[in-house]
Formats: C-alpha cells, structure tokens, sequence
C-alpha cells in the first residue's frame, strides 16, 4: 500500500469466494443477530429474508420457573444456521471466557460442526456498550489457548484490532458505531485502517463490521470500504417492518460488496462531462 | 425434590444448600448434579451446567455429588445479537 496516498483502501480480489471465518465457509456477508425481535415468529421470517447461514445467540441463565417456556433453539434450524454464541453484557475477561466456555458446551450438547467459535465482547460500560479493549485482549488471548476460534468485537482502532489479530483472533469485527445506536459508520478512515492492517500480507484475512449498523445503506458503505461481512441485529428487529428491512440489508450487503469489487471510480474536485464535447452546437459562456 | 425447607435423609444426613442461577436451593443429601437437573424439570433441555466456575458436561452430571455450598449456573441460548 501506498503510505502516502490520501485515503488507503485494500484491494479487491479478482473474483469473489464465500467468507471463510476459521475454517467456516459462510454463504451470506451477512451475521444477523436473534435479540430484540417481537415474536419468534418474527424472527425466524425476518433471518430468512435476510439470507443469512450465521445468526449470534446470547447465553442466558435458565429460568427457575416456567423452564417448559419456549426456546429458541426450537425457532433456530441448526442445519441451516450456524449458531456463532456471544459474550454480550460481560465486563471482565474471566466472565467473557465462562460465558464463551458455557456457550461452547451448549454447542457441543447440540453437535454443531462448530462449536469451538464465539464472539466475543468485554464491554467497558454500561451506556455505551463501548468494548474495554484491556479486557478483550485478555479474554482474546485465554480463549485462543483454549483452542477457541475467536471473532471479536473491538472499537475502530486500528491498533488494538492489530494486537488482537496478533494474538490469534480468527475475525477482527470493529464497530462501526456503538451497539444498537444506528449510526453507521461513524469513522470510515478508522475501518479503512483497520482494514489495511488486518489484510496487509493477509488478504483473506476476515474483517467484519460489528455494531452500529441502522440501515441498509450503511451495510453497503461497510461492505464497499472492503470489510467481509457486516454484523447487525437492532436495525432489523426494531425496523417498523422487520422482514423488508431484513431483505433490504441482504441487497446493501451485495450491492457493497458488488460496488468494492468492481472498484470506484476515484472522487475529483471537478466535474467532468458524460456527454461528448465535440460536436456540441453549444460552447462556453465565454 | 429441590425445595426450600430443610429435611434429611433416611440416615438423617441434612439437606445441602446450594445456589443455583443466584437463588439458593435445598438439594437432598448425596443427590448429584443430574438429580438437581432434572428435579428443576431441565433435564430434556438444551442447557449447559458450570459448577464453582467450571463447566460440568452432560455427561458427568450424575458423577457429581452435591456437597452443599456450591455456586452452579445452568444456562441456554436466548436472543442475542
């Protein structure tokens, strides 16, 4: 890469190959998330519209009372989608790691084919939801000795997602904005960053934008900075029409990633003209 | 069955008190973690069990015996993003 160019982006490959995260072939660009949905039912249609093969699940104490109450799992066709649990709302490393290391039991009970992956989250507080990027590295780094396939949530710092790709994380996922906010992208340049140095020497190398995500054009916007996948649960579920907006975010994910393939055209000051200038009846006001 | 009252058993060894998801429970003497899942009605249910901070698979629960005080989590999968 150019150091002294202006804006750095990565570069596309010739042809486009499914998104392979540790070992795991993913169809869809797309990781979808099962919370906050108003019904099952909902849910299931809106995954569905979405085209998405890996949604996130949460890890949850069983209730005491009402256990014959509905599960998920009964809503959730495992042999359709891989089933990728999180660590969401741990604020310590040694939480993180139970969390990651109960998911991977439930996972094992069931007999996923990939039950050693997690996202993992070491959030720092509570309003922002922001990661504690100490205790991620911590966390990051038990889990990958515990022979985990780690994909991480982080911030936009290009430097902490380095030293996490360092330690052996199989998915750098920076935030585009904070979970659940629906601000987009806030900091192209930082996932530009991010992205140049994820994929340097390692082009494969699996990026995707985690968090922040409000409409579909904001999928797109990650998917043409040349970011893997892009995951996202609340602009789905709290759309005033989930299933549309699932479908929509499956075509922003395409068309961001169809528009990175083909390559933009570089911005310019200046207008220049579509049409000919030559043999215009017209000219100048001079 | 898991209950709030102390009792005892036919030898009169006491219940074991243990916590279960942050609530305490009564757990017979010399029941195991496989008698406390199912009694909780979990037992047909896609759960995963970390006693004091370590996982317990399935398949060990009936070798763990419940020796009171211990913190035990049962957990599923639920909507997350």
């Amino acid at each position: 890469m150019n150091q002294s160019s202006a804006i750095p982006s990565v570069a596309a490959p010739a042809d486009d190959a499914p998104l392979v995260v540790g070992g795991i072939t993913l169809n869809s660009r797309l990781i979808v998330g099962t919370g906050k949905y108003a019904t099952y039912a909902e849910m299931a249609r809106c995954l569905d519209a979405s085209g998405t093969d890996c949604v996130t699940v949460a890890v949850r104490r069983e209730r005491l009372v009402n256990a014959a109450g509905e599960n998920i799992l009964d809503h959730l066709d495992s042999t359709r989608y891989a089933l990728l649990p999180n660590t969401a709302g741990c604020y310590s490393a040694n939480d993180a790691v139970r969390v990651a290391r109960l998911g991977r039991e439930l996972l094992r009970d069931m007999g996923s084919a990939c039950s050693e992956w997690v996202k993992l989250e070491v959030l720092g507080d509570r309003r922002t939801l922001l990661p504690d990027p100490v205790g991620t590295l911590e966390a990051t780094e038990k889990l990958v000795a515990d022979g985990f396939t780690v994909l991480v949530y982080t911030s936009d710092d290009p430097v902490i997602a380095k030293r996490l790709k360092d330690l052996g994380a199989a998915s750098v996922m920076p935030a585009g904005s904070p979970i659940g906010s629906g601000q987009g992208v806030l900091n192209a340049n930082n996932l530009r960053i991010c992205l140049e140095y994820l994929k340097e020497d390692d082009p494969s190398y699996p990026v995707i934008v985690d968090a922040g995500v409000g409409t579909a054009s904001d999928v797109a916007v990650a998917m043409e900075l040349g970011a893997d996948g892009v995951l996202l649960n609340t602009a789905i579920a709290h759309a005033r029409d989930p299933v549309r907006m699932a479908e929509a975010m499956r075509a922003g994910c395409r068309a961001g990633r169809l528009a990175f393939l083909a390559g933009r055209m570089p911005r310019r000051l200046y207008a220049t003209a579509s049409s000919p200038d030559e043999g215009s009846i017209a000219g100048p006001r001079s | 069955m898991v209950s709030e009252r102390p009792t005892a058993d036919v030898a009169g060894n006491p219940d074991v008190m243990v916590t279960v998801n942050g609530e305490r429970r009564l757990a017979p003497a010399g029941s195991s973690l496989h008698d406390l899942v199912e009694a909780l009605g979990f037992a047909g249910r896609p759960v995963a069990v970390e006693v004091d901070g370590q996982v317990v698979s399935r398949g060990r629960f009936a070798d763990r015996r419940l020796v009171g005080g211990e913190k035990i989590e049962i957990v599923m999968f639920v909507g997350g993003g």
